[in-house]
């Protein structure tokens, strides 16, 4: 059964913006992106949003909905009382273009910070081999879709501006902890996650994993497990000494 | 510092209010019930650190001496203080003065491990420091910097904690084992006996679902493949480690639960149910 929906978007630009009321007929089965959608057709043609696979594999619709990082295509118009009003604004983190636009572009400069895999000197392509188990284990944070939800969410750089030149963040992080764990990589991921890229700076309060898409466990599974590896490497004395003695 | 190439924005204006981002004025837009976890955990995290500290501070209504049945938070009693059928491990110290509790020796090793434990980080920073309150809320604090800085890079040191709390959940193990204890010697069980054991069961199953205890058993390899059992140990304790919340709050339960019993059947103000002698 169809109704009508109370809809506040944020329309808008760096120079300003703010909050338009809309009244929006909603269909069974729909979800955000196709309320915005049917904005656009029908009320504010000049509405801008970004999306591509209405579909949840492409990560171009982040925004967020009543106050939470979502994929609009994901969420479903279901999950909502029908007399509630629905706020729907840019993600919060980046720069706003237009609208529910944002500037991304702050991930593609942390992505080129990251050192790219580095396979053993005498490996050539074509010859690595790994195991199932070994390839399992990261193939988890291989889902990631690169919505940047998990970035706009991070307080480290949501509160705090400054830190955005230091800190990777979860996506990053995560990308390295991707690379420490595979078999065949050589680079130094340890010290470079804590010296260069920030981790230290993530206190694992876990809204990263909260608001994954694709469910990707990335504070247990990639996080702390780089956490507790650049202990080993910067502040673990037991193995720091173990390592000088079997190296003999 | 990373080679960031991102352009210096103006200092005014900070978090989600910065230069360049969707001027939205308020903190948050959610209107779901976020405030109740971190409220939850600030009241249930105060309650049991205040019950803990009355109760080893009196000092009394530790031990049942009829069936050994000995408080967690008393646990081991190595104090002149304590009663001498409680003092398995003997006496390390003279008389204890008041206030002190008798489990001086591995309570702050116990609480540190709490502290430093990463799902307690996550509960406290939220629900204490605000930092933040909940997912997509703004923080009240101006600067950040995380656990980079004393004292919170200490926060490093969990595993060491880990280490000593597998130490003492063997005490607590052994309490258990002699709570098994009848009226008149020998072997009997009670509640007391179950509700111990139940305790330390769960305390088992929180120490080595610690995050710390996963990477050292099989987290900080690089080839699960060349290391076959430290590969199946890793499953096991990844399985453990899925539920480390839960557990982090039952066992919290258990112990004030477990010492609440005790406190009582020693109080006379209950008697033990026993199943067998």
């Amino acid at each position: 059964m169809g109704y009508q929906a109370s809809f506040r978007v944020w329309r808008g630009d760096v120079t300003g913006g703010q909050l338009h009321d809309f009244t929006v007929p909603v269909n069974e089965g729909e979800v955000v992106l196709d309320i915005i959608h049917r904005l656009q057709a029908t009320q504010a043609p000049d509405l801008a949003v970004r999306w591509n696979c209405k579909a949840g594999k492409c990560g171009s619709c982040s925004a967020e909905v009543n106050g939470m990082p979502r994929l609009m295509c994901m969420t479903r118009m279901s999950t909502f009382d029908q007399a509630e009003t629905i706020t729907v604004t840019p993600m919060r983190t980046f720069p706003v273009m237009r609208d529910l636009v944002t500037d991304v572009s702050f991930n593609y400069t942390k992505a080129r910070e990251i050192q790219s895999f580095a396979p053993p000197a005498d490996l050539a392509p074509g010859e690595y081999r790994m195991r199932q188990v070994d390839v399992e284990r990261s193939q988890e944070f291989r889902k990631c879709i690169e919505c940047f939800l998990c970035q706009n969410t991070c307080h480290a750089i949501r509160d705090h501006e400054d830190n955005k030149q230091s800190f990777a963040g979860p996506r990053f992080l995560m990308r390295i902890a991707e690379l420490d764990m595979h078999p065949l990589d050589t680079a130094d991921r340890q010290r470079a996650a804590q010296e260069e890229h920030g981790l230290g700076l993530c206190n694992i309060t876990k809204c990263c994993t909260e608001v994954c898409p694709e469910h990707i466990k990335i504070t247990d599974n990639a996080l702390i497990p780089l956490k507790e590896r650049v202990v080993d490497r910067k502040y673990d004395p037991l193995v720091w000494l173990g390592n000088k003695i079997l190296r003999r | 510092m990373a080679t960031g190439t991102l352009p210096p924005r103006p200092s005014s204006g900070t978090g989600t209010r910065s230069p360049g981002r969707a001027q939205i004025a308020a903190r948050t837009l959610r209107t779901d019930s976020w405030r109740k976890a971190p409220t939850l955990t600030v009241v249930l995290l105060s309650g049991w650190v205040l019950y803990a500290v009355i109760s080893t501070a009196t000092q009394s209504a530790y031990f049942v001496k009829d069936y050994h049945y000995l408080s967690p938070f008393s646990s081991p009693c190595v104090t002149a203080s304590c009663d001498p059928a409680a003092r398995d491990f003997g006496a390390w110290f003279g008389h204890f003065p008041p206030l002190l509790p008798f489990a001086i020796v591995v309570l702050p090793l116990l609480l540190s491990f709490r502290l430093t434990c990463y799902y307690y980080r996550k509960a406290y920073y939220r629900a204490f420091w605000q930092s933040p309150p909940a997912c997509a809320v703004a923080e009240p604090h101006g600067r950040y910097s995380g656990e980079t800085r004393w004292p919170l890079i200490l926060q490093n040191s969990h595993r060491y904690f880990f280490y000593a709390a597998v130490l003492i959940s063997v005490i607590n193990t052994y309490d258990a084992i002699l709570a098994f204890h009848g009226r008149d010697g020998g072997f009997g069980i009670g509640l007391g006996t179950v509700i111990m054991l139940v305790n330390v069961v769960l305390l088992w199953a929180y120490t080595l679902s610690c995050h710390s205890c996963r990477h050292i058993t099989g987290g900080r390899l690089r080839h699960f493949s060349k290391h076959p059992v430290r590969y199946w140990v890793w499953t096991q304790v990844s399985k453990l480690n899925a539920r480390h919340m839960q557990l982090a709050w039952t066992t919290l339960g258990t112990l004030m639960f477990t010492d609440a019993y005790i406190a009582l059947v020693s109080a006379g103000v209950l008697g033990d149910l026993r199943f067998f002698h």
